[in-house]
This record gives structure tokens, sequence and C-alpha cells, in this order.
């Protein structure tokens, strides 16, 4: 006799039960927290010791390995946002919610970081901290995308509410994703266009290449350390509120 | 005339005009904000015609912006309240067509006041008389851009907390590439440059929202309907 009721299906159906998530989740933590310290590590050391400066801008370049991975990030992010909400909104996957809830938070700070770090590389390179490029604008936007999203998750008491208002509305804001790639070709202004994700060579040195691709690693590994901690975290909440719920005599939903 | 498939469309459109016409002059309050809130600029930064000359076709378009958003609220806050706007979720007809009705209605109050109201504000903010052929189609289009994209905000907002805040934190990023193309065709028509490159994004910008925001917009509906 089978009384198992739990949906059998592929890896993405098993993974909508929580207690499942939860023990792939706690054995994936560690993993991406020691790869972050190993690429942080390596790519601070190739990137601010073993690294040439740049003949023009001097050791200024070096913001380079914190400001590009940073913006990298919140624009894959992003992404992320827009497909959970669309994953959440096609197939109600509880897990694609929380990942979006998760991710957002996530997704301002490495808006702000790219922000605020460029703005130091601009100040002396450009000579100015900030100029209303097309590049600089469409990243400010993203990140009053990312804020709009928590506040909007914020302002409803039902939370499957909060969660389809705010999946609707990040994959609108997704029209802004090819404008922030493609804003340093369409306006040709002071922001450089792309020297590492072309269809032909990068137009960068390896010696400096090397460095940024290991910060770009260690910044995806604390993403997603941070990520899954708050996913889990998330879920021990809602499982916290269900407990109290069901104390208190109160059916939920 | 028989039923069309744009009867719902057509019947919507009436509605909400008569009903903006019998509530008397409360429609119209956006566009006195418009031309109110652009007339405090000279008294903020000073009147040196040379200075607003240089600003007004930037000020007339934020203050568009702003004034649309204010009214945005009306699109949906009151059906939701009375209970009309569930019966327009659940009724047969096309619900993207409604809204679209709706949105219509919504730029014939606000959007196309506004484009009227427009000459004065650029005769009282001193912008040269070159761009003010171009400053009245220009809003003329993105009135209509600026109406559809706001019911998106408008629509995921139903009901919910702090709504007015919220909305401006909503829409203003999604109304920037209307505000930038708009601004830049006034100002380029001012600088003596065609203006019609600036035009033709804005009018992609109008088409591509009119006929995909209201598909958001019934998504966003219904699921505040659920």
């Amino acid at each position: 006799m089978n009384l198992s009721t739990a949906p059998k299906g592929n890896f993405w159906h098993r993974l909508a039960n929580p207690a499942r998530f939860e023990r792939l989740a706690r054995w994936l933590t560690p993993w991406f927290l020691l790869g972050f310290l190993g690429f942080v590590s390596t790519g601070l050391y190739f990137g601010l010791y073993a690294s040439p400066i740049d003949y023009q801008q001097k050791d200024t370049v070096r913001i380079m390995y914190v400001h590009v991975p940073a913006a990298w990030l919140a624009m894959m992010t992003y992404s992320t946002l827009a497909i959970s909400g669309f994953v959440f909104l096609v197939w109600r996957h509880p897990l694609a919610e929380v990942a979006g809830l998760a991710a957002a938070p996530i997704g301002a700070v490495f808006t702000a970081l790219a922000l605020v770090t460029g703005a130091i590389w601009g100040q002396p390179t450009w000579g100015t901290w900030w100029v209303w490029d097309a590049r600089l604008t469409s990243v400010l936007i993203l990140f009053f995308l990312f804020i709009g999203y928590i506040a909007l998750r914020n302002a409803f008491d039902d939370p499957s509410r909060a969660a389809k208002s705010t999946a609707i509305l990040a994959i609108v804001g997704a029209v802004n994703l090819p404008i922030i790639k493609f804003s340093v070709e369409w306006w040709n202004t002071l922001h450089q266009p792309a020297s590492v994700s072309r269809f032909d060579a990068p137009a960068i040195d390896p010696a400096m290449l090397r460095p940024l691709l290991l910060m770009a690693c260690a910044y995806l590994c604390l993403f997603f350390f941070v990520l899954i901690f708050r996913m889990r975290l998330e879920l021990v909440r809602r499982r916290i509120t269900a407990l109290q719920y069901a104390q208190a005599g109160v059916s939920d939903r | 005339m028989g039923r069309t498939e744009l009867s719902g469309f057509i019947a919507t459109l009436n509605r909400d005009l008569s009903i903006a016409r019998r509530e008397g002059g409360e429609a119209f309050l956006a566009v006195l904000f418009f031309v109110l809130g652009a007339l405090l600029f000279p008294l903020g930064v000073g009147p040196e015609a040379q200075l607003l000359a240089a600003v007004s076709a930037g000020l007339i378009w934020v203050m568009a912006l702003l004034s649309t958003l204010l009214a945005l609220d009306r699109l949906f806050q009151a059906d939701w309240r009375e209970g009309t706007l569930e019966l327009l979720v659940i009724s047969p007809e096309p619900l993207p067509l409604i809204i679209a009705a709706k949105c219509t209605a919504h730029w014939i109050v606000t959007g196309l006041p506004m484009a009227v109201a427009a000459p004065v504000m650029a005769l009282l903010l001193n912008l040269p008389p070159e761009g003010w052929f171009t400053l009245v189609g220009a809003l003329l289009i993105g009135g209509l851009a600026l109406s559809f994209i706001g019911s998106i905000c408008a629509a995921l907002l139903i009901g919910s907390r702090r709504g007015g805040v919220l909305m401006t934190i909503l829409a203003l990023p999604l109304y920037i590439p209307t505000l930038i193309f708009g601004a830049g065709a006034v100002q380029a028509a001012v600088g003596g440059y065609e203006s019609t490159g600036h035009l033709a994004l804005m009018g992609a910008i109008t088409l591509s929202s009119i006929s995909l925001c209201p598909w958001v917009t019934s998504a966003a509906l219904k699921q505040a309907m659920e």
C-alpha cells in the first residue's frame, strides 16, 4: 500500500517539497560559501597585487574588479527575478515565488554597489562622479525597479496577492535589461562599450581578464549563498506562521 | 449598429467618458496640477528668459508625467471599490479590449487636455516657438503611452496599502524612456534639428505599449480579483 502523497515528477517538481529543498539547500550552502571565499581571495590577490596597472588609469583600474562583476550580477539578479516571476505565474512553482522574494534585496545591493563603485571610478577617470549617460541612467532605473519590487511585496496583507503582483512587475521591468546591455552601443556616450562579452576575442588583456573572471565567480557564489540562505529563512518563517495559526486554532487559508 | 468585436470597447469608452463628464471638473484637476506645478518653476529657479527657454521643454514633460501619475488611480480605484471592476473582469467581452477603452478614456480626460494646455505653458515658460508644434504632437502621442503603461501599475496596486507613493515608485521608472524621447524631440526642434527621429522612437514606444500593456494589465486585474 502506498500512502505517499508527495508529487512524483521531475527534479523541479520534487523540489517543491520544502523539506526536500531544505535538505538540498543545507548541503549546498557551505559549498557556495567555500567557493566564494576561495574565489574572492584569489581574485583579490590577482586584482590588487598580481595584475598590471593600466597605462592611462594607473591603479584606479583595479576598481574594475569590484565594479564590473557587481554590474553583471545586478543584471543577472534581475533576470532571476523576471524568470522566477514567469515560472511562478505559469507553473505556480512555490519555490519560484520564494526565490524572487529572496533575490530582490540582493539585486538592489549589487546595483547600488555597481553605481557607487562606478562613481568612485568615474571621479579620477572621467573627472566627475556622475553623468547622465545612457548606461548609468538605465542602471539607476534598474535600482528603482528593485526598490519598487520590494515595496510592492510589502504593500499587500495577502501574501499570494503580493507574489503575483510582483511577478508581473518583474516581467514588465525586464524590458530594461536589453536597454542596459545595448545602451553603450545605441548611445555613444561616456561609458565604454563591452570589452569582455563580445563575439570576437575579449578586448582586454588576459592578465586583467583573469582577476575579473575570478571576482565574477566570487560574486556568483556569494549570490547563490545569500539567495539559498534567504530562501531557507523565508520557508522557515512561513512554517512558523503556519504553526502559530495552527496553535491559535485558526485554519490557514 | 450590430454587435461587433468593438462594441465592448465603445461601451466602456462611452461609460468612462460620461462618468468623467458628470463628475464635473474633478477629472480635470490633473490638468490644473499640470499648469500650476509648471508655473511654480519660474518662481523657484528665477524668471530669467534665457534660463527658462533652456529648461521649459523638460519642465513641461516632467509635469505631464507627474500629473498623469496623479490621475492614474482614477483608472480602476473607483470601479474596484463599487464592484464594477469585478463585473468587467468576468464579462464575456475580451478584458484587454475593455482595458484599452479605459486607458483611451483616461487619455482623453488627462493627456488630451494637457496637450491642449501645453502651448499656453510654452508661452509662459518662454519655450522658443520652433518647439511648440513638436511639443503638442509629442504630448499627444506620448500621453497615450503614459496612460497605457500607467494602467499596469494602477492594476497592480489595487487593494494595496499606501497606493499613492508606491504608484510613483512603480510608474516613474517605466515612464523614463517616454520622457527622454518626448523632451528630446522638443529640444531638437528648438535647437533647429530634425525631431522626427525622437518622435518616431516615441511613436514606437506608444504603439508597443498600446498593443502590449492591455494584456499585462488584464493579467494584473485578474489576479487582483481572485
